[in-house]
């Protein structure tokens, strides 16, 4: 460092700026609110742990972190479909790749919202094309949107068929990376398909694998615009589906107790750093770097 | 590569949640403009209805013509963030220099010193608030002052669709009906229609068209004095009402107008009747049966009384515009005559000041608007608020609106929404 002198420093300034400004400031400054009793337009004052003993004492906070988890664990299950997904269109020799590829990605880069409230007319009760699909079989379909457990796994299961095609992206390029070789090696000792994909295809893309779970965690944890614009806020149901972003998100406007709010973005941060903290242990178990 | 990824993420999450400070200053008197070719700036102007935005525009338009040196731009958000929006400007001393302030959430906005008073434009007679609804003066005052310059009033009456009570073979509604008048007709509805899909009563169960007109018509009340009105046999009684006509399947559920909004149900001929506003005419008019329906008075109670809230928009001015003149003579020209003509005329909304709601009752002659008219001057009461009025509206959609049609009887859920409406008005400051 001493030898390069101040340029590189001035070089990482923008950026280092940015994010002190944007990401580290905030960070602090949640922090310090969550230790306070603040109003809809500031005026902060001290009060100590006292949002952290209501935070312990709340009941919807614990029904939040279920949601949150059995959420994030439906989406999770998005990995390993599109571990298989990915395998099948990288085969060599498939025809329209290209279009199959793009047709996956698509939810990924379309607005959340808009999609989630294309999926709300969808799922509707009364009039929604789910519903009048089942009725064709003789299935009374659920109200999707408005029954507790049938509404979370709803948000889910639009947050899974989102996820894939970023899932598919990622290991894709893992796939990328695996050398032909050891396919062809593994054909001449006589391995299958199927074998072949258990020994070479999913070990080599264990890392993709851990990343995508990471990443996917944290935003399960981040769990709001789906919800939000799926069940819409004044849905009775809301209650019981809950995430902890939404809590937040509650007590920040609706309730305008930013104090109790800022608490609550605290403890989804720390949930999220100890859950990263355990897998990046965990992976020395499973992922592989050779 | 990896490691930086995750740590942008965990911060993403601090970013996306980090509160915002400032404190607010005092409120300063809104200045009154002196030579108009004197006053001079960029204003920002936030509403929240893209129905209303046309007339919104073209009233800028006649306001450049007596300010040709202001210019001022129009914010527009969906209803559902424009108070988050506002509150997020707010507390970073940024909110727009003139915007729209509803019943619910004025005296929030009021009591943080968000709001310059009008007591300048008061003075110099440049607004008087004798042109408006008393009701809507009371709503945008607050320890003596006036911070509002009402724009428009509604009032709730009883919509219905004439070809689908003659479908049904029953009389259409008149403004005799009580309760048992509606809930009859309900009834016989549901037989002849309910199975084509086609709802009797198709309410939204909202507070302000449904539950609240139902409880001040029995003689029951929201909030008096500070303490919640849920708990009175008065209330009790209007809301079991409804709470019946959920049971017997006459009225959707919460559940079932989460997925479908009330009014689109009625808008789409799948509902005969309902309680609504005013505010759905330029709704009602886009809708392919927009002929077919008609607005009567709403029924009235068992005891025979009938009341209705009123509520109005109104403009109002940030305590910390950076422009006070241009921003007063803005106000001044949106709370007077022309003003009100011009949202009259385009059908955009009921304007507040006195003898102009001729011209919105005509712009939809044959939906009998001047129902609306009487109601305001006959039979309403204010639209009832308190310091922190989201926070026990939220209670009403969690607590009361989900119970209604359930098993538990409203003389049980009344008591008990209104002992957390209770707590949380004790918590305001």
């Amino acid at each position: 460092m001493s030898k390069d002198g101040k340029w590189p420093w001035v070089f990482v300034l923008p950026t280092f700026l940015g994010v002190l400004v944007f990401y580290l400031w905030p960070l602090v400054k949640t922090l310090y609110d969550s230790f306070t009793e603040t109003g809809p337009f500031g005026g902060a004052t001290w009060v100590g742990i006292a949002n952290y003993s209501q935070l312990v004492g709340d009941s919807q906070v614990y029904r939040a972190v279920v949601n949150t988890v059995v959420y994030t664990a439906i989406v999770l299950l998005g990995i390993p479909i599109a571990v298989l997904f990915a395998s099948l269109l990288n085969r060599p020799g498939l025809k329209g790749a290209m279009v199959y590829r793009t047709l996956f990605f698509l939810p990924y880069v379309a607005m959340p919202t808009a999609i989630s409230l294309v999926w709300r007319i969808i799922y509707n009760g009364e009039y929604g094309v789910l519903n009048q699909a089942l009725g064709v079989f003789g299935i009374d379909g659920p109200s999707w949107i408005t029954e507790p457990w049938f509404a979370l796994i709803a948000v889910a299961l639009l947050g899974l068929w989102m996820s894939i095609g970023f899932n598919l992206i990622v290991l894709s390029a893992g796939l990328k990376g695996i050398p032909g070789e050891l396919y062809e090696a593994a054909s001449l000792d006589g391995a299958g398909r199927s074998q072949q994909f258990r020994s070479i295809t999913v070990p080599l893309l264990t890392p993709s694998i851990f990343f995508l779970s990471v990443i996917t965690t944290i935003a399960g944890f981040q769990l709001f615009d789906q919800l939000f614009a799926l069940l819409g806020p004044t849905n009775p149901v809301m209650p019981k589906t809950q995430s902890l972003v939404f809590l937040f998100y509650d007590a920040a406007f609706v309730g305008n107790e930013r104090g109790y709010a800022a608490a609550v973005a605290v403890l989804i941060l720390a949930v999220v750093g100890l859950l990263t903290l355990f897998q990046f242990r965990l992976q020395r178990r499973w992922v592989s770097y050779d | 590569m990896r490691i930086p990824s995750v740590l942008a993420g965990l911060t993403l999450a601090a970013l996306a949640l980090a509160g915002c400070g400032g404190n607010s200053g005092g409120a300063g008197d809104a200045k009154v403009p002196d030579d108009p070719a004197k006053v001079k700036g960029d204003l920002t102007y936030a509403i929240w209805d893209v129905n209303q935005q046309p007339a919104m525009q073209q009233i800028v338009k006649a306001f450049n013509q007596k300010y040709p040196d202001v210019k001022v731009s129009i914010s527009l958000a969906t209803f559902d963030q424009y108070f988050t929006k506002l509150k997020t400007q707010g507390s970073s001393n940024n909110l727009p220099d003139v915007f729209w302030m509803n019943g619910p959430n004025f005296q929030l906005f009021a009591s943080n010193k968000q709001l310059a008073t009008l007591d300048g434009l008061i003075g110099a007679k440049q607004v008087d608030p004798a042109n408006y609804p008393k009701a809507l003066d009371d709503l945008y005052t607050l320890d003596g002052k006036q911070y509002g310059v009402p724009k428009d009033y509604d009032t709730i009456a009883l919509w219905y669709n004439k070809k689908l009570f003659a479908d049904a073979k029953v009389a259409a509604p008149t403004a005799d009906w009580t309760w048992n008048d509606y809930k009859a007709a309900a009834v016989k509805l549901k037989a002849a229609l309910g199975s084509k899909g086609i709802w009797a009563s198709g309410d939204n169960l909202g507070n302000q068209s449904d539950f609240y007109p139902a409880m001040l018509s029995n003689g029951g009340y929201v909030i008096k004095d500070g303490k919640s009105g849920y708990g009175d046999p008065k209330s009790i009684e209007a809301l079991q009402f409804w709470s019946d006509m959920v049971k017997g399947g006459y009225t959707p559920t919460a559940a079932q107008n989460a997925e479908t909004k009330s009014q689109d149900r009625f808008f789409d001929g799948k509902a005969a009747m309902m309680w609504n506003g005013n505010w759905v005419v330029s709704a009602a008019l886009k809708s392919p049966y927009k002929n077919d329906f008609s607005v009567v008075p709403l029924p009235k109670a068992p005891n025979g009384g009938r009341k209705t809230v009123i509520h109005g928009i109104a403009n109002v001015m940030s305590a910390k515009t950076k422009n006070p003149e241009a921003a007063a003579a803005f106000l001044a020209f949106l709370g007077g005559k022309d003003a009100a003509l011009i949202q009259a005329k385009a059908g955009a909304a009921n304007p507040a000041y006195t003898g102009t709601q001729t011209d919105f009752v005509n712009s939809a002659p044959q939906y009998n608007l001047k129902t609306y008219i009487e109601a305001a001057e006959q039979y309403s009461e204010p639209y009832p608020v308190s310091k922190d009025t989201g926070v026990w509206n939220q209670l009403e959609t969690d607590d009361l609106i989900a119970a209604f049609g359930g098993t538990k009887p409203m003389s049980e859920v009344g008591p008990q929404v209104a002992t957390k409406m209770d707590e949380a008005l004790g918590k305001e400051k």
